[in-house]
């Protein structure tokens, strides 16, 4: 029964949040609690010559300032500080030795009994350096780059290139039209608005209790153990608010080591918040070149395509995604071939940071396919639909669903996408060049293994537990929903515990995969609340149920009911009573079995228009629609949200984002929130949501996609091609700056 | 080659500041503190008040994660020394709601569902009532522009100048 | 942030006692930028003299038809003071142009007066700045500028002035009261903000020791054709890339007098008298827009990232003009421009 999932339910924990009683993970709070303060690297590759904290350690009120030389004892082996996620290659290890990696790369760390006199201390650390020659321009990098190899199957490694197929070159030869160009994102920060910060509460026999700013609870807490090699046992990590992290928030990021490093030298409490500036230290999103060329024949379909792309990664370890296969997925072409660099720089790691490798590389193919409908003179969505893949070509197989269809036609529907003036400068509205652009998404609809347990009482209640974060997805809402359903209970009787390791196991919050995954967990533990009842019921003396099966009984209103004969019913209190328990409880780890007979992938088509001022060249975004193919909705207010949310990244990426970083000095120079742009609210206008029916029986059992990607990808490319189409200035490196417009 | 970093300069005497009294009223309720001068109001409220429902998102008033209002007017917290409001009415988060009922805003932030992770909302929904005191904006495009001190990183833009509205009466 | 005293001053005497009594002291009302840079280590004053209950809050009119606006009038309540909005509506729009709402609610005219700079090498203490550290070298010249000067540029510093509201005051022929060791006296605001030169740490003609307690505005307002326009990388809360306040008094279609100045593209808010003298007397048509803006930008210089201002200005200056002639000033709250 879905009473509630699918519904327009308001956040559950929303209250908490407009009342200001949501605590993060700087708002906790500990005995004699002291605080630290990082001193940053002024340069961006070397080593530490000398250190002197003497002039630090004489503030009054200070109680130590930690570097490498007398920090406490970390392990030594490289294995121990791969994370989760961490890719290959050896990570960064903080305060570990002398050797400088990136700028404002934390150098020392000083606590003190108040944030102000840390503040102050770490003001006065003086560092010497042997400078090292640094590089941290990639378009100077890019001819210094590592190639990563392609593989046979995709599924040996979900991230390097696709096996090419067929004869890409030949065919590009003997195309009817040929279009190709690069494409260029520059590097971007996450920027979410709650600073990174740890608060570890030191207690009895150094048991440590860790408030932290992650997507990944348990990701942490195996983190903190094994690079201070303590007992996994006296580590605990929570997270029950995070305050965005679009993925800066996967790994384990270096505040928590500080913090612990303090906290264990002290042996007291210790909290660490980042600043603004420092957090431009952590990942980003790397910068990506990426050269399309696409060759098509003359009844307009795609004969080819090839797809290069260089990425960013530190010196230290390789970081990469999905960056090329997206073209040949999205779109049917017998012949593909992709290639996939890596620039070293002298930079933290990038990361993963909202649909990482999608945003970025459909941005690129979404505008090389405008320019091809341009050059072909073909509306880019009649193209679009001529190119149209029904299988998965890398993998040579369907799609467990694949709603796109609908998503273009319910979008240009909703749009008026029928009422555009092809020639790019033929619209307009006064003194504004009007462009309509449209461009489509792809995501992967992931699943991972989770484990739930729930607890059932007989007054009706359950408290659903998992390990898992909601970073502002909705995730504590959408397990409600969930829950309330599978036990049959009303919303307000559901509790959701999430955010501590203690729980049963999650992995980290990303990828879109959390809500699928969970939801799936809670059926499946549900599952088994049910057959524990339902045996309790059989005990019954006189029990209508004692035929069934556990599939042959839902939870409904509070009680057990035959799907055969809704007559046949016992209430849960009762079944309780008579079982003398007032309390089941279940765990149960739902796992997904990927038969390989499918491929499972997200949808969209967006549709922006622009207004651009003809004579100053200002932007202006004024209506996105976004219709997505996401498989079942599970909270039509929560996944809009989400959706309007991409959009809104999509609108940043598009215009305002970009990391600037001085290359004479390695150093990041618009490290804030007022120098980087992130769109405003006069930045964000009319924001259409479409979902599209799309049922799903193959995915998962519920049928659930996941959102948290989806929404930002091809946005970017729709706002460009719309900007093309208002102005015919066609610009290829983002963000579009109005002075680009003049070039 | 070698470099120092400017880091470290010297100083003369390092001595902290004096701490000095400061009476402020926070929500209806007077309250005496001893404040070093560089402690932000943001820092007062949060470190010394333990009220956290005004958030830090960037220390430097570039966000407005930190809005409160003083003595009803809208500020950034962050970039306000405690002691110079020595005096001062503050109206933070916490104290919108009265017995136990939420402020109009805070019950439409909810149903328009104008945030997501939560971290900016605070500010957001107290800039949002210094807004309704201003009166200067009545059109969807005023409150847009009258709201862009308060940066979403989620995107709830849309959702909370409907939330707005529906505080402001408008349909 | 350094270990600063803190005291407040009794009066406008006693603050500029106060500060000749101890120079490395700075005045601090709205703190808006002060207490910015100084969580940077940008400024590191040993005191702060809180001057935000000194009696300088009101708007007065003066006995040649004037205004008179105490130095700490916070800029959200000037911008809509009613003889502001009615008289001076160039200077309340560029107020609004600028910062956010809490902003204005804090930042005192005095202070928006004296706020820095935005180059990020000025606010990066890792970083070379003649501005911050004299004779420390210059690092926009040859690094990211593509937000700095295009006019009245040194080899010392190329950095721009920030205040949107500062570029209205030298269009209206402002000046500025000041108190000090000295006594008082009166600066044109045109001479108020210098230029670089050698000595980009000065960003005033300010003596030491010197408060300002007031800006007075002459009785001409412009009110009936005026704009503020503002160009910037997001449609709010973002410096202007350029600004442009003009002002005209026509007859018929002929310009009778004419105010125009920069934003964004200098060290001090820009303005050019022999640029105002071409516009006088001529038909208020694109062509005369134009070379006005041609001789207001005639010593343009760009550098790497920021030679596209020069060009934007000068569109810029056109479509502001054209607003200013035809009466239709851009709104701050309509992001299509007028």
């Amino acid at each position: 029964m879905t009473t509630y999932i699918g519904t327009a339910t308001s956040r559950i924990d929303g209250h908490a949040k407009v009342t200001g009683t949501a605590k993060y993970a700087a708002e906790f709070n500990a005995p004699h609690l002291a605080h630290a303060s990082v001193v940053g690297s002024t340069i961006a590759r070397g080593r530490i010559a000398r250190i002197d904290t003497s002039r630090a350690r004489s503030v009054p009120g200070v109680l130590a300032v930690l570097t490498h030389q007398n920090r406490p004892p970390m392990a030594s082996d490289d294995s121990a500080y791969k994370d989760d996620v961490a890719p290959e290659g050896a990570p960064f290890r903080p305060l570990y030795n002398d050797r400088i990696l990136f700028s404002d790369q934390p150098v020392a760390l000083v606590v003190a009994e108040e944030p102000e006199i840390a503040r102050l201390a770490a003001s006065l650390v003086r560092v010497e350096y042997h400078v090292d020659l640094h590089v941290t321009d990639v378009h100077r990098q890019r001819h210094s780059t590592f190639a990563l190899e392609p593989v046979e199957r995709l599924d040996d490694n979900p991230f390097a290139p696709p096996p090419p197929r067929g004869q890409p070159e030949h065919s590009l030869a003997s195309a009817d039209m040929r279009h190709r160009a690069e494409y260029f994102v520059p590097i971007e920060h996450h920027n979410p608005m709650e600073l990174y910060a740890s608060t570890v509460v030191f207690e009895d026999e150094g048991r440590l209790t860790i408030y932290d700013k992650t997507q990944g609870v348990q990701n942490v807490q195996r983190y903190v153990a094994s690079v201070f090699e303590l007992d996994p046992s006296h580590v605990r990590v929570m997270s029950p608010f995070v305050g965005g992290a679009f993925g800066s928030g996967l790994r384990p990021q270096y505040q928590v080591v500080l913090a612990v490093l303090a906290s264990l030298s002290l042996k007291r409490s210790v909290r660490l918040v980042l600043t603004r500036q420092q957090m431009y230290g952590l990942g980003y999103r790397p910068a990506m070149l990426q050269e399309i060329e696409l060759g098509i024949n003359a009844h307009g379909a795609l004969a080819a395509i090839t797809h290069e792309a260089t990425t960013v990664t530190s010196q230290h370890e390789n970081y990469y995604r999905q960056e090329t296969g997206w073209s040949g997925l999205l779109y049917r072409s017998e012949h593909a071939r992709y290639a996939h660099k890596l620039a070293r720089l002298d930079l933290a790691t990038s990361c993963d940071m909202r649909a990482p490798s999608a945003a970025t590389a459909v941005y690129a193919l979404e505008c090389a396919m405008d320019e091809l409908a341009v050059a072909l003179k073909l509306d880019p969505l009649e193209l679009r639909l001529r190119c149209y893949s029904e299988r998965d070509q890398h993998n040579d197989r369907p799609y467990s669903s694949k709603g796109l269809r609908d998503c273009y036609r319910r979008g240009a529907e909703a749009f008026g996408w029928s009422e555009r003036s092809p020639e790019p400068r033929s619209m307009r509205d006064g003194t504004e060049l009007v462009g309509w652009g449209m461009a489509t998404g792809v995501w992967e609809a992931l699943q991972v293994p989770i484990a739930v347990r729930i607890a059932l009482t007989a007054n009706g209640h359950a408290e659903i537990a998992c390990a898992t974060s909601d970073i502002g997805t909705g995730t504590y809402t959408i397990m409600a929903q969930v829950a309330a359903d599978m036990l049959g209970l009303p919303l307000d009787n559901i509790t959701v515990r999430i955010g501590d390791s203690t729980l049963p196991q999650s992995p980290v919050e990303g990828g879109s995969w959390i809500a699928a995954s969970v939801s799936n967990g809670i059926a499946t533990t549900a599952q088994a609340i049910r057959a524990e009842l339902l045996h309790l019921a059989k005990a019954v003396p006189g029990s209508p149920l004692r035929d069934l099966a556990p599939d042959d009984v839902v939870l409904l209103d509070g009680r057990l009911v035959s799907k055969r004969d809704a007559a046949h019913a016992v209430s849960i209190a009762d079944v309780m009573r008579h079982g003398g328990v007032d309390r089941i409880e279940q765990e149960k780890t739902a796992s997904f079995h990927h038969t390989g007979a499918h491929s499972h992938n997200t949808h969209s088509a967006v549709f922006a228009e622009v207004k651009v001022d003809e004579q100053i060249g200002i932007i202006r975004v004024t209506r996105v629609v976004s219709a997505v193919a996401g498989g079942r909705i599970l909270n039509a207010k929560t996944a809009r949200s989400q959706i309007m949310g991409g959009v809104v990244w999509g609108i940043g990426m598009a215009l305002h984002e970009e990391t600037l970083i001085d290359h004479t000095f390695g150093r990041i120079m618009n490290a804030d929130i007022a120098e980087y742009h992130v769109p405003v609210n006069a930045d964000v206008h009319d924001i259409e949501v479409i979902f599209v029916d799309e049922p799903d029986g193959i995915v998962n059992p519920l049928g659930i996609k996941g959102l948290g990607e989806i929404g930002i990808v091809g946005v970017a490319a729709a706002i460009a091609n719309a900007v093309h189409h208002a102005t015919g200035k066609r610009v290829r490196d983002l963000p579009i700056t109005l002075d680009k417009l003049q070039r | 080659m070698t470099r120092t970093s400017p880091q470290g300069r010297a100083e003369d005497g390092i001595s902290l500041p004096e701490k000095l009294p400061v009476a402020i009223t926070v929500n209806g309720v007077a309250r005496q503190l001893r404040l070093a001068p560089w402690t932000t109001l943001l820092d007062a409220l949060r470190d010394h008040l333990g009220l956290t429902g005004t958030k830090k998102g960037c220390d430097h008033g570039q966000c407005g994660a930190c809005t409160v209002l003083v003595d009803g007017r809208r500020i950034n917290s962050c970039l306000a020394l405690a002691v110079m409001q020595d005096g001062a009415s503050v109206t933070t988060i916490e104290g919108l709601a009265s017995n136990g009922v939420l402020h109009a805003l805070q019950q439409a932030f909810i149903d328009h569902d104008a945030f997501q992770c939560g971290y900016c909302t605070p500010g957001q929904i107290c800039s949002a009532a210094g807004l309704l005191a201003e009166g200067r904006a009545g059109s969807a495009e005023e409150i847009r522009e009258l709201m862009s001190g308060n940066i979403c990183r989620c995107g709830a833009y849309p959702n909370i100048v409907a939330a707005i509205q529906q505080a402001m009466g408008q349909p | 942030m350094i270990g600063f005293q803190y005291s407040r001053a009794q009066d406008v005497a006693d603050a500029v006692r106060q500060i000749a009594a101890e120079p490395s002291a700075k005045f601090i009302a709205g703190g808006t930028n002060l207490i910015d840079l100084m969580k940077q280590d940008v400024e590191r004053p040993s005191r702060l003299i809180d001057i935000s209950r000194l009696p300088l809050r009101s708007v007065e009119e003066t006995a040649s038809g004037g205004l008179r606006i105490g130095a700490l009038v916070p800029n959200a309540d000037l911008a809509y003071h009613p003889l502001i909005a009615q008289r001076y509506p160039m200077l309340a729009s560029s107020i609004l142009a600028g910062a956010s709402a809490q902003l204005r609610n804090m930042a005192s005219t005095g202070g928006n007066l004296l706020q820095r700079t935005r180059c990020y090498y000025f606010y990066d203490t890792a970083t070379p700045c003649n501005k911050r550290v004299p004779g420390s070298g210059c690092s926009a010249i040859a690094g990211l500028n593509r937000m700095h000067a295009i006019l009245g540029t040194s080899e010392s510093c190329i950095a721009t002035h920030p205040s949107d509201m500062c570029v209205a005051l030298v269009a209206l022929d402002a000046t500025v009261h000041v108190a000090g060791p000295a006594g008082a006296r009166v600066i044109a605001f045109a001479d108020f903000h210098r230029l670089p030169g050698d000595e980009p740490q000065r960003d005033t003609t300010l003596q030491d020791g010197e408060i300002v307690t007031a800006v007075e505005l002459p009785e001409r307002g412009f009110s009936a054709h005026y704009t503020y326009l503002k160009i910037r990388d997001r449609l709010s809360y973002a410096f202007a890339l350029v600004s442009v306040a003009a002002g005209l008094e026509l007859e018929g279609d002929r310009i009778k007098d004419a105010r125009l100045a920069l934003g964004g593209v200098a060290h001090k808010p820009w303005r050019d008298p022999t640029a105002e003298t071409a516009l006088r007397g001529q038909p208020a048509s694109q062509a005369t827009f134009a070379s006005a803006a041609t001789i207001l930008l005639r010593d343009a210089k760009g550098y790497e990232h920021n030679r596209f201002k020069i060009d934007l200005a000068r569109r810029a200056i056109v479509r502001a003009l054209t607003q200013a002639a035809a009466g239709t000033p851009q709104l701050q709250s309509s992001k299509k421009i007028a």
